[in-house]
């Protein structure tokens, strides 16, 4: 007999004997396989709340698990351990350890909205992905995601000038994540870029690069951004 | 509608060149009237709503305060996915909650910037030709037929979801649909492409971790390459600059990390449509993809 999800059970909890005879029954063949029963004393009934106070957690207690989320997921499709629904129920059951053995894989969401597309009871869940993997961090579960240097890189650059350059935040990224800047496909990728673009639109990049773009009126728009968001987490998390 | 503001925002600035260079010559030569959206921001593409969403709420906001108190209009174009998608949520947050309108406002005020009112408009590049001029008016307009190329017509996620914040969309006939946008379509079949039945259009690229998460958005990728291959098509046609920078980069990066070598040609829409419309290819940035697809349509005609 199949058991469903069995990746969800650890390994050491599932015992498969050859001949196994249970209360004078001999149950061998389809039925050889137990698993041991788990008492959970390591619930946290505050999580939950805990995770409401990030931004995207709000709704999290609206769930009532019907699976679409999961069922329409982009990263699912690529790896059946990544799954909204039930990393949403165990943060609603405060099952934290349980959550955090998958603290590797929640931070990979693309942010692709399916799921809040469908879910029925609007509990957005991209936010929740969002919100657990903040928490990871904040909590050093895990380090700085590859992630979230993306975009404090990329708001980094937006509070003091208002706009964005794409090789300036890329080169940021990867400096920050301590990576190589000459890959191999990226080589492949500028060669083919400079191939036929006309110069003036070469020398307009480079000059992007180095003369940032800039709003002009931006004036103290970042500083009140700042302080705003600040004072947003300050309120909701101490 | 009279004239819109023209918000290319970042990527159409950097990146994405040959979209900007494209949607300007072709909105010329159809005769539409846009003006460049005064200094605008960056509308936070995906990243600051993981910072805090209250930022591209804010951000979107102003450029539209811009568009309204600085330039009298009350309608900001978009031709990027992203801009469009952080426009319509700014849109849907402040009309939906009073606290986030009155937040916004506060800020503006505090910042010195000009205060939103509610009172404008978004518009995908998409949608503002097809209530401009429809299937019927590009038909009249073109010069050069698109000669029948296969066409996989690629829209991803941030012109469709979440629905909610797109209340203009699945209102029956003649209007976009979230579930199976058909704009694009309309408008390339207009010009004389065959589409072909094409099931990601709504797929995700990975554009969220084309870096920080490589090998993901490359499979991601992929099985859109594939699926429009497998399809029939030779090109893939895309209204996003980072779904397409993503398509471009990582069929590169399938290439030389994994081997994997797909003939799909990308190209903006703009592009193509620009093509039927007799515009010729430097004006339209065609050499300027990283897709190299000017040997196939001269091949096939259309250049
Ligand atoms: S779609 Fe919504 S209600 Fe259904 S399981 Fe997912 S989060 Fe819960
Ligand atoms: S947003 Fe994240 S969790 Fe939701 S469907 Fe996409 S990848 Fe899955």
């Amino acid at each position: 007999m199949a058991i469903h999800e069995k990746s969800l059970i650890e390994p050491e909890r599932i015992l498969s004997e050859e001949k196994l005879v249970v209360d004078g029954v001999d149950v061998s063949g389809s039925w050889n396989t137990m698993i041991t029963p788990r008492y959970l004393r390591d619930y946290d009934d505050d999580f939950e709340a805990v995770i409401q106070k990030y931004a995207g957690g709000e709704n999290v207690h609206r769930c009532w698990q019907c699976g679409s989320c999961t069922n329409s997921c982009t990263m699912y499709a690529q790896n059946v351990q990544f799954n909204p629904r039930y990393w949403i129920y165990l943060t609603r059951l405060g099952l934290k350890d349980e959550i955090i053995k998958d603290k590797d894989i929640i931070w990979q969401c693309v942010s692709c909205n399916k799921c809040t597309n469908i879910c029925p009871k609007d509990v957005r869940p991209e936010g929740v992905m969002k919100a657990l993997a903040h928490w990871m961090e904040e909590q050093s579960i895990t380090e700085k995601t590859p992630s979230t240097h993306f975009d404090e890189t990329f708001w980094e650059e937006i509070y003091h000038t208002g706009r964005i350059e794409d090789a300036s935040v890329m080169m940021g990224f990867f400096k920050k994540t301590n990576q190589p800047l000459m890959q191999d496909w990226l080589v492949v990728f500028g060669k083919r870029m400079m191939k036929y673009l006309p110069i003036a639109q070469m020398a307009k990049m480079g000059l992007n690069f180095i003369a940032k773009p800039r709003t002009k009126s931006w004036g103290k728009t970042g500083e009140v951004l700042k302080a705003y968001v600040q004072e947003q987490k300050e309120a909701a998390h101490g | 509608m009279g004239k819109v503001a023209y918000y290319p925002g970042c990527a159409l600035e950097g990146s994405g060149g040959p979209y900007d260079k494209s949607t300007r010559a072709l909105v010329k030569a159809l005769g539409l009237e846009m003006e460049n959206l005064k200094d605008y921001n960056c509308c936070g593409a995906m990243e600051v709503k993981n910072i805090h969403p209250m930022l591209q709420t804010y951000l979107s906001a102003r450029n539209m305060a811009i568009a309204s108190e600085q330039m009298g209009l009350d309608a900001v174009m978009a031709p990027c996915n992203g801009c469009y998608h952080n426009l319509k949520k700014a849109e849907y947050e402040t009309a939906t909650s009073e606290k986030a309108m009155e937040t916004v406002q506060d800020l503006a005020r505090k910042a010195d910037d000009p205060v939103y009112k509610g009172d404008v408009r978004t518009l995908h590049l998409l949608e503002w030709l097809m209530e401009e001029l429809g299937t019927e008016g590009i038909k009249q307009r073109i010069s050069k037929s698109l000669n029948g190329i296969k066409i996989a017509n690629y829209y991803g996620c941030m012109y469709v979801r979440p629905r909610q914040i797109f209340p203009e969309k699945d209102q029956g006939p003649g209007s976009e649909s979230s579930y199976k946008p058909h704009f694009m379509d309309d408008l390339l079949g207009a010009a004389g492409a065959v589409n072909v039945d094409f099931p990601l259009k709504t797929a995700c690229c990975g554009g969220a971790h084309t870096l920080s998460d490589s090998d993901t958005s490359t499979q991601l990728v992929l099985n859109i390459i594939q699926a429009a291959e497998d399809a029939g098509a030779e090109v893939i046609a895309t209204e996003c600059p980072t779904c397409h920078s993503g398509l471009e980069m990582h069929q590169i990066r399938a290439e030389t990390e994994f081997g994997i070598k797909t003939n799909v040609k990308v190209l903006y829409f703009t592009q193509l449509l620009g093509l039927a419309l007799g515009l010729s290819p430097r004006k339209l940035g065609i050499h300027e993809n990283i897709s190299d697809s000017v040997g196939y349509l001269k091949e096939k005609g259309v250049i």
